[in-house]
């Protein structure tokens, strides 16, 4: 056996090199959420994916703008008939009553932490993400900036925001942007 | 100059700035406008067309004149208001619209011109020759007239936008707003209080009013801390609301740094925000009017309410001789001030008969109206006509007053029409303009502080009820409640130039003059005189146009009407509106995994939507980008390649439907393809045109990945989310992106298989991976996914990982194929080949071809029914003379082929009428040593064999060319199978 060269991958993280960073108050820092799953019930089977997703992980779910579960397994509404399983390798029985399709790669996930996080977000998202409004377990697909994403608030003063994988730069980028903005203020 | 004990400035910190050079002091709290007043400086700009010198007029940011140019170099900033630039120390201010200087301006000849220059003037003048309005008249005359200019450069200054929500906005804080903040605050409503000044308070500020005996201002700022001390309540100063929009939403700019002499790193000069309001009350008060007499523009001559404002609010008397002239009690609150101060006051003028005036210390002239003045740079004195006859007053200033507008425009953003009231002689809102929004106080016609007080208690009253809360009791404090008493006095007649628009220079004889060449409607006579159309809309003069013009057509004023008022209400700078924007933030850039191992080997990126591919590899001792492409397209046909394809479209479908619902969507059948197998789909728009093509493979029974092109993967997911949505609802079928999941990678040429079984965990063959076949796959223990397909006409696959491993992946890759005499490709290569192959891209599908066109006709199954097949099949859609493709190649001397040339035959002018159809790809192909390119050419295949002529009349390029079939390399497709 000569020359015969290993074969070897190494994995690389989205916001690998850009994260993590500190503006005056506002952390931002790229998270590994585990394996990300889009569960999308099939025609009339969201009560039975509902149920399996209980039994299987421990969470319902989410109704739209809602996340469920917590740390570690996570429920996240991501859209029309759909939500994000982000934690658990998806258990085989969800299969039977959901379209399961592996998101794990597709998403920079990123959390914003720090008592003016909110202030930073309404320079980028057009909803109200004050917590009288927006609060621990509520979850929007909004735009940031001019990117689609998901912003999930996890804390007082915490969110979780996943954007395409692809534009993990962008949004470094933007968040940035808003995070100096808030910061020069004082 | 400055009076003694006045103004709510800080006397203890002096500031240094400059205007024009010379360098000035002021006070902490002043605008460059009530230094440069309390300096003596009441020249401070020249008019728009006529150059004349011009002071001050207002205290706000309704201000016409004084527009000044603000900071030096990229950032320069034009046309800002000289009334609301606070002074810092090292503000450098220059005035605009003068040359060489402010004082002996050159182009003031303009004003010695005025009897040619009146409305119309460039209408009725510069018709002919035709050609020299645009070479000539029109820059001469820009170059003229004009404002201030941006600096041409790149301006690093950072803006910023930003969204806010409340349920209550309230819109200005003086005595209404701060009363309606006071009430819904109390009763804990989510308040949002939004005024443009520096402090809160409004006129209450800018008076003498006594509101529960103590100062109006001292009032205004307990509310201020006490609604400081609430949390339910946001204060935002320095902030304009600009524009009432759909649902609520309001406009509004933010003025965060210019005030500042140092800026915090990434402070933004501006924020635009936009609020989202459940209510809104307007307390936007009221903006005083002008009265148009002959030479009513000197620098001197002021609105009255603005010589309160420079006298109360900045300690600042604008003159030393002070007349006073208007048409309402108001008025007199000015000379009563004056006198109070120690200020002269030479006269107050009304032109009321019965004008009962209470203050006492100056002569009183009722009856009488001032009908002209005298000073070049600033007033000197003013011609006061009444029963007597004339006489002359010394006066340095002239606090004005025509009475009072309010200020309705934000009513109007929604094509809501103010109400005339006659009692007030004024434009007020008509209740429901704007959805959500109600007006109180000043604004809405109420003229006392006690009215507003009461108007602004009321309004928040209501709202806080209507959004199912409670008040507490808030008491009225005591406040002046005298009676508004006017009698409408607009234009005092006579001769010479009486000014209306200050800053577009529209005088009242300007409006007579539209109104006897039969512009009578307002909107009209606005166009033709320009009244109204600066940067400041008009805000103090557009009443009194209207007014004139009303008189001049022998009609009422609510017959007239008003002109549309639209947002924003004050400037707003694109730089605001579109922050964010600049550089990086443009739009977002979108990435392969291996991007930066495109770029460490020296690819430059080509855009492709928001995604950047590399175009080719260079190496060392290539000199242009043809050689890296001949010799990437070499690797593909000779050894391997590889090329990031990860920016394609990835539609993950699944569900009992999915068959069905590919079959639908394609124009060809899904249904029937085996799992573990890769099928070319054809996808048509509704109306029967191509709308995109690619492969889907079948995963499983019920699993399907479909392959978009890279330019339309949001429309194609878009259309599917719209078929399912609308038109196939009963479909139990869901589908996701997984574009972003994948980093996908083909690996084309003789040699793929080859380099795969170096990589793949479980070796590959003929028998088990044949072409189109598709499955599971790993690399070094990570699962992936292999296609059997070809964009090159080669031996190829493409292979996908999850994109964590994609950098990694294409090292990997690359460096095998380099091993085997290959090597990365790019885009340039991609199209190459893939015009060898006679393959499509959105160049041939660009939105106005068909099925048929494109010689895919036999696509379109016609055991089923798909989007677009019956709009396909329509006559003139499968007209055999329909522009159709097909392959090129020169057959002259010239040898160059040109994308977007058009095709002619030859011997007929290559003109419009004799155009046979058009070239849509074109590329050297190393593989047959020449230009090769695609077409669509009437009647097409019918053609084949045809010389016929190409000219590209834009690159002036002729090219005798040889019509024949499309696909130039491996028609038979032996070597794809192989």
């Amino acid at each position: 056996m000569e020359d015969v060269p290993v074969v070897e991958l190494v994995a690389k993280s989205p916001c690998a090199g850009l994260l993590p960073m500190t503006v005056g108050e506002v952390t931002l820092s790229e998270v590994d959420l585990g394996v990300l799953t889009s569960v999308a019930p099939f025609k009339g089977q969201r009560k039975a994916a509902s149920e399996a997703l209980k039994e299987a992980h421990g969470m319902a779910l989410p109704a739209p703008n809602r996340a469920t579960g917590r740390e570690q397994a996570r429920a996240i509404w991501f859209g029309r008939d759909m939500a994000l399983l982000a934690g658990p390798l998806p258990d085989t029985s969800l299969t039977r009553t959901a379209a399961l399709t592996d998101q794990s790669d597709a998403w920079a996930c990123v959390t914003l932490a720090g008592r003016p996080a909110e202030d930073v977000l309404a320079r980028l998202v057009p909803v109200d993400m004050r917590a009288a409004h927006f609060k621990r377990g509520h979850t929007v697909r909004t735009q940031i900036m001019h990117m689609n994403g998901s912003i999930t608030r996890i804390g007082a003063e915490s969110f979780l925001i996943l954007a395409f994988r692809a534009m993990a730069a962008t949004l470094v980028h933007d968040l940035k942007q808003a995070m100096e903005g808030v910061a020069a203020r004082g | 100059m400055r009076v003694d004990d006045k103004g709510l400035i800080d006397r203890s910190r002096p500031v240094r700035f400059q205007f024009d050079t010379i360098g000035y002091s002021g006070f902490e709290g002043d605008t460059v406008a009530s230094a440069l007043l309390a300096n003596g400086q009441r020249l401070m700009g020249r008019s728009f067309k006529y150059h004349r010198p011009r002071g001050v007029l207002t205290a706000g940011s309704e201000e016409p004149n004084a527009l000044v140019t603000v900071g030096r170099g990229a950032a320069q900033e034009p046309n800002v208001r000289a009334t609301v630039q606070e002074i810092h120390s090292g503000l450098d201010v220059r005035s605009q619209n003068a040359w060489p200087s402010l004082k002996t301006d050159v182009m003031s000849l303009n004003d010695l011109a005025w009897p040619f220059l009146g409305a119309g003037f460039y209408y009725k003048t510069f018709m002919w020759p035709k050609a020299f309005w645009e070479k000539l008249y029109e820059p001469v005359i820009r170059r003229a007239a004009g404002l201030g200019a941006l600096s041409g450069r790149h301006n690093r200054d950072k803006y910023e936008r930003a969204y806010a929500f409340c349920d209550l906005l309230i819109i200005g804080a003086g005595p209404a707003g701060l009363m309606a903040a006071l009430v819904a605050g109390r009763a804990g409503v989510d308040v949002l209080v939004v005024d443009e000044d520096r402090v809160m308070g409004g006129r209450l500020n800018a008076e003498t009013y006594v509101i529960d005996a103590e100062p109006g201002s001292a009032w205004a700022a307990a509310v201020v801390a006490e609604l400081q001390g609430m949390a339910n309540v946001r204060l935002m100063t320095r902030t304009t609301v600009t524009g009432a929009y759909d649902q609520g939403t309001y406009a509004a700019l933010e003025r965060v740094s210019s005030h500042l002499p140092e800026r915090a790193d990434g402070a933004p000069l501006e924020t635009f925000w936009r609020i989202v309001a459940r209510r809104a009350i307007l307390a936007s008060g009221a903006l005083e009017r002008p009265v148009a007499f002959a030479d009513n523009d000197r620098p001197g001559i002021m609105m009255a309410g603005a010589v309160r404002a420079y006298l109360n609010r900045w300690g600042v008397a604008p003159g030393q001789r002070v007349a006073v002239f208007g048409n309402n009690d108001d008025a007199h609150r000015t000379a009563t001030d004056l006198v109070e101060a120690g200020v002269e006051v030479a006269g107050l003028i009304d032109s009321r008969p019965g004008a009962q005036v209470t203050g006492t210390g100056f002569p009183v002239y009722t009856s009488s109206v001032v009908a002209g003045s005298t000073g070049r740079h600033g007033l000197t004195g003013i011609a006061v006509q009444g029963p007597n006859g004339h006489h002359r007053v010394e006066a340095d200033c002239l606090a004005m007053s025509g009475g009072w507008n309010p200020t309705v425009h934000l009513t109007c953003h929604m094509n809501g029409r103010p109400t005339w009231r006659e009692d007030i002689a004024g434009f007020v809102p008509t209740p429901g303009s704007v959805p959500g929004l109600v007006a109180a106080g000043a604004c809405n016609g109420d003229f006392s502080t006690a009215a507003c007080l009461a108007a602004g208690s009321a309004a928040a009253k209501a709202v806080v009820k209507d959004l199912g809360g409670k008040t507490t009791r808030v008491s009225l404090p005591d406040a002046e409640d005298k009676a508004y008493q006017i009698a409408p006095l607009w234009a005092v007649p006579g001769k010479g130039r009486a000014w209306l628009d200050f800053q577009n220079d529209v005088t009242v004889k300007d409006v007579k003059q539209a109104a006897t060449e039969n512009f009578r409607s307002v909107e009209h006579m606005k166009r033709y005189t320009t009244q109204g159309m600066a940067t400041d809309q008009g805000k103090n003069s557009n009443v009194a146009a209207l007014a004139v013009l009303a008189d001049a057509t022998g009609r009422a004023i609510p017959e007239t009407g008003t002109t549309t008022f639209r947002p924003p209400y004050t400037p707003v700078s694109i730089a605001a509106m579109g922050a964010g924007a600049q550089g990086a933030g443009f739009a977002p850039q979108r990435y392969t995994t291996s991007h930066a191992v495109s770029v460490e080997m020296g690819a430059p990126m080509i855009e492709a939507g928001l995604w950047y591919r590399p175009g080719y590899f260079p190496r060392k001792g290539e000199t242009t980008w043809r050689q890296a492409c001949d010799r990437e397209v070499e690797y593909v046909r000779e050894a391997v390649g590889v090329c990031d394809v990860s920016t394609l479209g990835k539609i993950d479908i699944q569900g009992p439907d999915a068959a069905a619902f590919l079959d639908f969507v394609y124009t060809n059948t899904f249904s029937t393809l085996k799992v573990g197998r890769v099928r070319y789909g054809l996808m048509l728009r509704e109306d029967g045109h191509v709308m995109d093509d690619g492969t889907t493979a079948r995963l499983g029974e019920q699993h399907f990945v479909m392959t978009t092109t890279t330019a339309a993967a949001g429309n194609v997911m878009r259309h599917l989310e719209f078929v399912h949505q609308v038109l196939r609802p009963e479909f139990d079928v869901r589908f996701t992106s997984v574009t972003e999941q994948w980093a996908q990678f083909a690996v084309a040429g003789p040699r793929s298989r080859e380099l795969l079984n170096d990589i793949l965990d479980a070796p590959i063959d003929k028998d088990s991976w044949p072409f189109m076949a598709c499955g599971e796959t790993s690399v070094a223990g990570i699962a992936g996914r292999l296609f059997r397909i070809s964009f090159s006409g080669e031996h190829a696959y493409e292979v996908a990982l999850p994109s964590r491993y994609g950098e990694s992946l294409f090292r990997l890759l690359v460096k095998r194929a380099e091993s085997l005499s290959g090597g990365a490709y790019g885009m340039e290569a991609l199209n190459v080949l893939r015009i060898e192959k006679g393959h499509i891209t959105h160049a041939e599908i660009h939105g106005r071809t068909t099925a048929f066109d494109i010689g895919f006709a036999r696509m379109i199954s016609t055991k089923k029914d798909c989007i677009g097949k019956t709009m396909a099949a329509r006559e003139g859609m499968v007209d055999p003379m329909r522009e159709r493709l097909v392959g090129l190649k020169p057959v002259g001397p010239v040898k160059q082929l040109t994308a977007g040339a058009h095709v002619f035959e030859r011997g007929a002018a290559a003109i419009r009428e004799n155009d046979r159809g058009y070239v849509t790809s074109v590329a050297f192909s190393p593989t047959l040593g020449h230009s090769i390119g695609l077409a669509f050419v009437r009647g097409g295949p019918e053609r084949l064999g045809d010389v016929m002529r190409v000219v590209d009349h834009l690159r002036d390029i002729e090219t005798d060319v040889e019509i024949c079939a499309p696909v130039f390399v491996d028609p038979d497709g032996g070597r794809t199978r192989g």
